[in-house]
């Protein structure tokens, strides 16, 4: 007997298969984030041990002091899956034959890493693929996949200043202390103790757990004109007010000379404003997550921001990024430019600068109440996602080794998160920058400081306050800019601690 | 008895027929239907990436309307597409004029001229930064050899508008000149010869027949140029960001910061809503236009 199907039947079908489809696919997406899959064992006991069990002397991480006052966790952590093989010594083909997903970004750091990922694949056995999106896309497909509970990427390098809390909030990213521990799973020649406080105290949450390999550390800098500065026989600054004044004494638009250069794009230009405010002896947002935006140290700081890039810099200086305020610099159009200490490469390169050679670098100057570096982050992670831990443990291992970093610097990535690069003979021989930067990153290190909020919001809070010192730039008034942006993201941020 | 049988016979196979369109419902509905109401049902719920989803009805809506931000990019999203859509029309219709005129190696030139619309539009916002830099850029270098003060082109809150506009004319002039090139091609003869012995000037002839004439074919270029710099985003985002502050944030520019920027899924769904209204007028608005002004129907 058939059946006739009428009109209505099918509408009545197919409106129940589409509400069938949508329901399912909306119940995924509004899913809660699946708990961390276990590292499963590795697949396979070392064929040669290389050497016999030798403990390594891996310290108790958990007393790397944290720069900032990062609030409290609001979950318990979870133990990370640990793969242990009593007494089996540490061998780097222990995951031999396993693949994983290494997602980088477009860098000289993650270009390096690339360059010799052969290198990694002969020392274990393990196939790596290698993904380099540029940085803003690649956080973006971080968000999304972490969400999302199952992650394309095994191992991530990210950002500390931009997502360490959204990553440490949401336990996205394992925890490694207890590899750290393991002598079977830690290589010997990896030496915690060669890590900077400063990358130490980035990749450590506030209730201990290590949730990355730090691997690139960047301090602020002054970028100073020597040329320009004896041509008037002023000194390197090494206070604000020192550094105003000789804004003012430099500046000379006539001969297109201006005394000071930054970011003034939106966004971008909180990070100069965060890094200037250190000089106060505050941070943006306290432990107890006060706003200090307001007060009379965030409205002299922004009136200094303002004064230099109103008055000492280019015009147009409100649309420019990193990138164009290099330009102005390596043109010998600024006088200073205050930004990371990653640009010497490209400064004390001939083929795109003027001003290689003539380069002095000053540590950050201190400020009315103190002097800090203000400090930036990126580390290596392994997603609590992958199947693969084990695996991904040792590639960050690898992209944080001795060897690997110190290639880094060679190359002119900036400064690194190992103290033994700064003595790497060969390093030092291949560098193309002067050994007075080394001194400056050497010294910046010491009194590193993270300026941004280490909060899951810090790009909004990033673009309000961009925005209201984007105003200033413009003539608006410090005070009422700065109160209008806290206004705005004063509820952001206290909806976002509340998720 | 028989025709009510055939007829029954009839109705069962033309409802047999009604699987064979299955693909087509299921593909529209999935690559259609389904995302639109996904994004409707997420426009109405709390959820920024890494939080907690929470129906929240059309508080979303609600906070758009009184969002003073969002609501600055939508005179600045018409303001953008209307400099986006008029000089490209009228220096379309005067190119169009040019090239249907017969010059040597017109074909060549045609082809030079249309160019730009074949052009990555990353590629081409990275080489226009470039040139519109204020200190390093090589179209100040042009105006301060004719004597003309440097502009500070996308640096300055004032300028940064027209001068995107600037890029989006340069590649999409050719688009509307090919369509305006083909109506022109497609016009009946009788009326120019007529006018010629009625003594008519070439302006006369234009203003008086060519325009009417290519009235719907233009408004055809109108609708998709409207459409397209609505939606303009890697031009805008690749030079200025929406900057200088928020000077070039389009709608486009603030949904994709509230989505991927700021992960605010939720909020970016309802701008998405809204946004889609306003296209949707606008399309209908000018679809009705046409209509009005079609002469060969």
């Amino acid at each position: 007997m058939s059946e006739k199907l009428t009109r209505r039947d099918f509408l009545k079908r197919a409106a129940l298969l589409g509400a069938g489809v949508t329901g399912t696919a909306i119940l995924n997406a509004c899913a809660p984030t699946p708990e961390p899959t276990k590292a499963p064992a590795p697949t396979a006991v070392p064929a040669q041990p290389t050497k016999a069990p030798e403990p390594t002397k891996a310290p108790a991480p958990t007393t790397a002091p944290a720069p900032t006052k990062a609030p409290a966790p609001t979950t318990a952590p979870t133990a990370p899956a640990v793969v242990k093989t009593p007494g089996d010594a540490f061998s780097w083909q222990r995951f031999k034959g396993e693949k994983i997903e290494a997602l980088l970004i477009k860098n000289t750091q993650g270009d390096i890493m690339a360059q010799n990922i052969k290198e990694f694949q002969d020392l274990t056995g393990i196939t790596v693929g290698v993904d380099q999106p540029a940085e803003q896309q690649q956080r973006q497909k971080l968000a999304v996949e972490f969400a999302s509970g199952a992650t394309s990427f095994d191992v991530v390098y990210y950002s500390f200043h931009v997502q360490k809390r959204l990553f440490g909030k949401n336990k996205w990213v394992m925890d490694v202390r207890d590899y750290l521990k393991d002598p079977t799973m830690t290589a010997p020649e990896f030496d915690w103790n060669d890590f900077s406080e400063a990358g130490k105290a980035w990749a450590t949450e506030p209730d201990g757990r290590i949730d990355a390999l730090p691997n690139k550390i960047d301090y602020c800098n002054l970028y100073c004109n020597k040329e320009l500065f004896d041509a008037k026989g002023v000194a390197l600054p090494k206070t604000y007010d020192e550094m105003v004044a000789a804004a003012q004494k430099l500046h000379d638009p006539s001969k297109n000379v201006f005394g000071f250069v930054g970011r003034g794009l939106k966004n971008a230009n909180t990070m100069l404003w965060a890094w200037m405010l250190l000089g106060w002896d505050i941070d943006v947002i306290d432990s107890k997550l006060n706003l200090n935006t307001t007060g009379p140290e965030a409205v002299e700081c922004s009136k200094m921001y303002q004064n230099l890039m109103k008055n000492y810099a280019p015009p147009g200086v409100g649309g420019f990024n990193w990138n164009e305020a290099q330009s102005a610099f390596a043109l010998g159009q600024a006088a200073m430019w205050m930004d990371g200490v990653g640009f010497a490469a490209p400064l004390e390169d001939a083929k795109s600068s003027k001003v290689k050679g003539k380069v002095a670098y000053v540590v950050q100057p201190k400020g009315p109440k103190a002097q800090w570096a203000g400090m930036t982050g990126d580390g290596m992670g392994i997603s609590s996602f992958s199947k693969k831990q084990g695996a991904a443990w040792y590639f960050s291992m690898w992209a944080a080794s001795k060897s690997i970093l110190a290639k880094s610097f060679a190359a002119g990535s900036g400064s690194q998160a190992r103290n033994s690069v700064y003595t790497n003979a060969e390093a030092l021989k291949s560098l193309t920058v002067p050994t007075a930067w080394v001194d400056t990153v050497v010294a910046s290190g010491k009194i590193g400081r993270a300026a941004l909020p280490i909060i899951v919001p810090v790009t909004e809070f990033r673009d309000i306050f961009g925005v209201a010192l984007n105003n200033m730039i413009g003539g608006a008034d410090a005070a009422t800019e700065l109160k209008k942006a806290t206004d705005e993201f004063k509820p952001i941020l206290e909806k976002s601690e509340k998720a | 008895m028989a025709l009510a049988s055939h007829r029954k016979k009839g109705y069962s196979r033309q409802n047999a027929y009604l699987w064979f369109i299955a693909p087509a419902v299921l593909a529209i509905f999935a690559v259609i239907v389904f995302p639109w109401v996904y994004t409707l049902w997420m426009s109405l719920h709390d959820w920024q990436i890494g939080g907690k989803s929470e129906f929240v009805g059309i508080e979303n809506f609600v906070k758009l309307a009184t969002d003073a931000r969002f609501l600055s990019t939508i005179p600045r999203t018409l303001y953008f597409t209307l400099l986006s859509v008029l000089l490209p029309v009228v220096l379309g219709v005067f190119a169009a004029e040019v090239f249907h005129q017969k010059f040597p190696l017109r074909g060549l030139v045609r082809g030079i001229y249309i160019a730009p619309m074949m052009a990555t539009p990353v590629a081409i916002a990275l080489v226009f930064t470039m040139m519109f830099h204020p200190q390093l850029g090589v179209l100040n270098y042009f105006l301060t050899l004719v004597g003309i003060p440097k502009s500070l082109w996308v640096y300055s809150a004032d300028t940064v508008i027209p001068t995107l506009a600037l890029v989006e004319v340069w590649q999409w002039t050719p688009l509307v000149m090919l369509i305006v090139l083909g109506a022109l091609a497609s016009l009946p003869t009788e009326p120019y010869e007529s006018a010629l012995i009625d003594g008519a000037n070439q302006w006369q002839m234009f203003r008086y027949i060519t325009f009417p004439l290519i009235l719907p074919f233009l408004m055809i270029a109108v609708i998709i140029r409207t459409i397209d710099a609505l939606k303009s985003f890697d031009i805008i985002y690749v030079i200025s960001q929406g900057g200088p502050g928020t000077a070039s944030e389009t709608i486009n520019i603030f949904l994709y910061l509230q989505a991927f920027s700021f992960l605010r899924i939720g909020h970016a769904s309802a701008v998405v809503v809204v946004f889609f209204v306003i296209i949707l007028a606008l399309a209908i608005i000018l679809l009705v236009a046409r209509e009005r002004l079609r002469w060969n129907r």
